[in-house]
């Protein structure tokens, strides 16, 4: 059962991520007001979703797992640091398609609202995760102090969060649902949102788990590495 | 009784072996003496023991706190350290030095400048640890050793960068050491003064090749 | 522990009262830099006055920086690292030790700056007297932060460069609450809930150093 999962994700997320591009561009119609700029909306806030929850609250919780002793292995490392560059990429897309999209609208490609600063703040604490992890060789340094700085991040981000929230505000509001939860989107423009969000879901699953038996293959090689010190290191003490 | 026990450790830097499957007991009260070629594991089993490095594989106790687990922070507070790069805060004093140890460790706070006496170094307590030479900064490690008391004495090349006086010093205290029932392991690339009965463990290729009393 | 708190400070601080860092190097760093901000934003006295704020708390961030390698590097030393391990202090004890040492240096920096900035860049005195207990809830939180990030900089390879970019993106609400803050005071302005965000980020860090600082030195 697991090794079907594991290999019908691929096939899933590649079906879901072109259906998503067929309906979002072809079937759906043009909004009203925003025309054709309109259909980024079936990608942008789902590469955030991506980008600011889903990976980063892998990461987040991988590195908890890493730090509680009874838990702690380097599995729970791998998947953090798999799950972070991930979160990076997608941190990246969500800035662009936000950039793309905000130029005809705001007529500028950025602008210091609090959304897209918290989520550049952001992007810039995982490039310094990823630069810690290239800083120490040590692989149990290295999974700690990359632990430790993931939960910082985590801690930071609600603080990060209000601080520019409470600075200015120019993002769009709510696309998807009103005050009162009512949908605001219809028919084929909201089920082609939400099949966006389980594809870009889909895909994250799979370029998490596409990294981490990179990350995996990496470390099985350093044992193997580790395991020829070893044994020329024996030989010399033998002799 | 039984001070420490290891079972083919490894200890990595990198992807290098330091130590490369280490078996080894130790005896309480008594003295060791690690020898061998550079780059053998000499310092790094003395680390091992003093807790301040992780096995990558293997397993073991010192003192009765397990290596491989977080009791290692509980064992450095049970051993003293001499090794060989300049200990404690260059900008302080020995004085200034040893009182924080104490302080912040509980040890007897009066005994730290009789220690300081014994080491020769009272006429020297007052300036930057930066200022003295080598020698007299290893008589500030030394002058630790005399105040906190500890149950093991793990000294990397104690002989080093010492003058005669200074030697005759750390065989007299290695002897009161061990009489006092602690145990003392120490490495040497050369010969022991003769008064310094030792165990001998000679490492080659970061394991142990021999132990010969 | 309370005790070993005040006694790693009070190291820490003797250590800098004998190298005189901060005098002879941080102090005219930050000088310096608000003299280079006077510099970059023109002669007029009205938009000096008005970026007062955002540059005397950029100013800080990179004078922090600085304090924060310092504190770090006290302990960089095999040897001393290796001695002061040895001793088996808890950790808990550290941290808060060594933040509140570099909380001392920073505000004493940062008043000096703030009487800098006053003078520099025109801005009102009751404004930058009113301004101080804000500065000080800042400090506190750039040291409880600077402790952690410190150490995890620490003992990596380029440890000076790495620090700024793991730290100055985490120091960006601290950066943008005093910012505001300042700015409320100087031209009356919503000033409670900058400082709720500041106590609430200290207290964030304080609870996260506590827990984990252990974890950072035994790696």
């Amino acid at each position: 059962m697991k090794k079907l999962t594991r290999r019908a994700l691929g096939p899933l997320a590649l079906a879901s991520s072109v259906a998503t591009f067929v309906m979002g561009y072809f079937i759906t119609p043009p909004d009203k007001v925003q025309g054709e700029l309109a259909r980024l909306v079936y990608i942008h806030p789902a590469q955030a979703w991506v980008a600011l929850y889903l990976s980063f609250g892998a990461a987040t919780i991988a590195s908890a797992l890493y730090l509680w002793p009874r838990t702690r292995s380097m599995v729970a490392d791998r998947v953090a640091a798999s799950a972070v560059e991930v979160s990076t990429l997608f941190i990246g897309l969500t800035l662009l398609t936000g950039s793309i999209w905000g130029r005809p609208t705001w007529g500028v490609w950025w602008v210091w609202d609090a959304r897209l600063t918290s989520t550049a703040v952001l992007g810039v604490l995982m490039l310094g995760y990823l630069a810690l992890r290239r800083a120490n060789d040590d692989p149990q340094v290295r999974a700690k102090r990359s632990a430790v700085f993931a939960i910082l991040t985590a801690v930071n981000i609600p603080i990060i969060h209000f601080s520019v929230m409470w600075w200015t505000t120019l993002h769009q509001g709510a696309t998807v649902f009103t005050e009162n939860r009512h949908l605001k989107i219809h028919g084929s423009m909201a089920w082609t949102l939400l099949l966006s969000f389980i594809a870009l879901s889909l895909d994250f699953a799979w370029m998490v788990r596409a990294r981490y038996r990179i990350a995996d293959r990496e470390a099985g090689q350093r044992n193997s590495e580790l395991d020829a010190a070893l044994k020329a290191r024996r030989t010399e003490s033998a002799s | 009784m039984v001070v420490a026990s290891l079972c083919d450790v490894v200890v990595t830097t990198g992807n290098f072996p330091l130590l490369s499957g280490v078996d080894l007991t130790l005896e309480g009260s008594t003295t060791y003496v690690i020898t061998g070629p550079n780059g053998a594991g000499k310092t790094s089993l003395l680390r091992l023991l003093a807790g301040l490095e992780v096995p990558s594989r293997g397993s073991g106790t010192v003192l009765g706190f397990d290596i491989c687990s977080a009791e290692r922070r509980e064992l450095r507070r049970h051993v003293g350290w001499l090794g060989h790069e300049t200990s404690f805060y260059p900008d302080l004093s020995p004085t200034e030095n040893l009182l924080f140890a104490a302080r912040t460790t509980g040890a007897d706070v009066d005994s730290i400048y009789s220690a300081l006496d014994r080491v020769g170094l009272t006429h020297r307590a007052k300036v930057p640890l930066k200022s003295l030479s080598a020698g007299q900064q290893r008589r500030v490690s030394i002058a630790w050793f005399l105040v906190r008391r500890p149950q093991l004495w793990l000294m990397d090349e104690p002989f080093a960068s010492l003058d005669d006086e200074g030697r005759v010093l750390i065989s007299e205290l290695i002897v009161a050491a061990q009489t006092g029932g602690a145990t003392v392991v120490l490495t040497s690339h050369g010969a022991l003064p003769a008064e310094t009965l030792a165990t001998s463990i000679v490492m080659v290729g970061g394991r142990i090749a021999e132990v010969a009393s | 522990m309370i005790r070993l708190i005040l006694l790693v400070a009070q190291k820490d601080l003797l250590i800098e009262r004998r190298s005189r860092v901060l005098l002879w190097q941080v102090a005219p760093f930050g000088l310096m830099t608000l003299v280079l901000c006077g510099l970059a934003v023109g002669p007029n006295a009205s938009t000096q006055a008005k970026l007062a704020p955002g540059l005397f708390y950029i100013v800080m961030t990179l004078v922090a920086l600085l304090v924060i390698n310092r504190t770090s590097q006290l302990e960089a030393s095999r040897g001393t690292a290796t001695s002061v391990q040895i001793l088996g202090i808890d950790p808990g004890a550290v941290f808060l030790g060594k933040g509140l040492a570099m909380f001392f240096q920073l505000s004493i920096v940062g008043t000096a700056l703030l009487a800098g900035t006053t003078v520099l860049l025109h801005v009102p005195l009751h404004a930058a007297i009113l301004t101080l207990p804000v500065l000080l809830l800042a400090t506190a939180t750039l040291s409880l932060a600077g402790v952690l990030y410190g150490r995890i900089a620490a003992s990596s390879a380029n440890a000076g460069t790495l620090l700024p970019a793991l730290a100055l993106p985490a120091f960006a609400p601290v950066l943008i609450a005093g910012e505001r803050a300042f700015s409320s005071l100087i031209a009356v302005g919503p000033l409670a809930r900058w400082v709720w965000l500041l106590g609430v980020a200290l207290g964030a860090y304080a609870c996260v150093g506590l827990l984990l600082y252990g974890a950072l030195e035994e790696s």
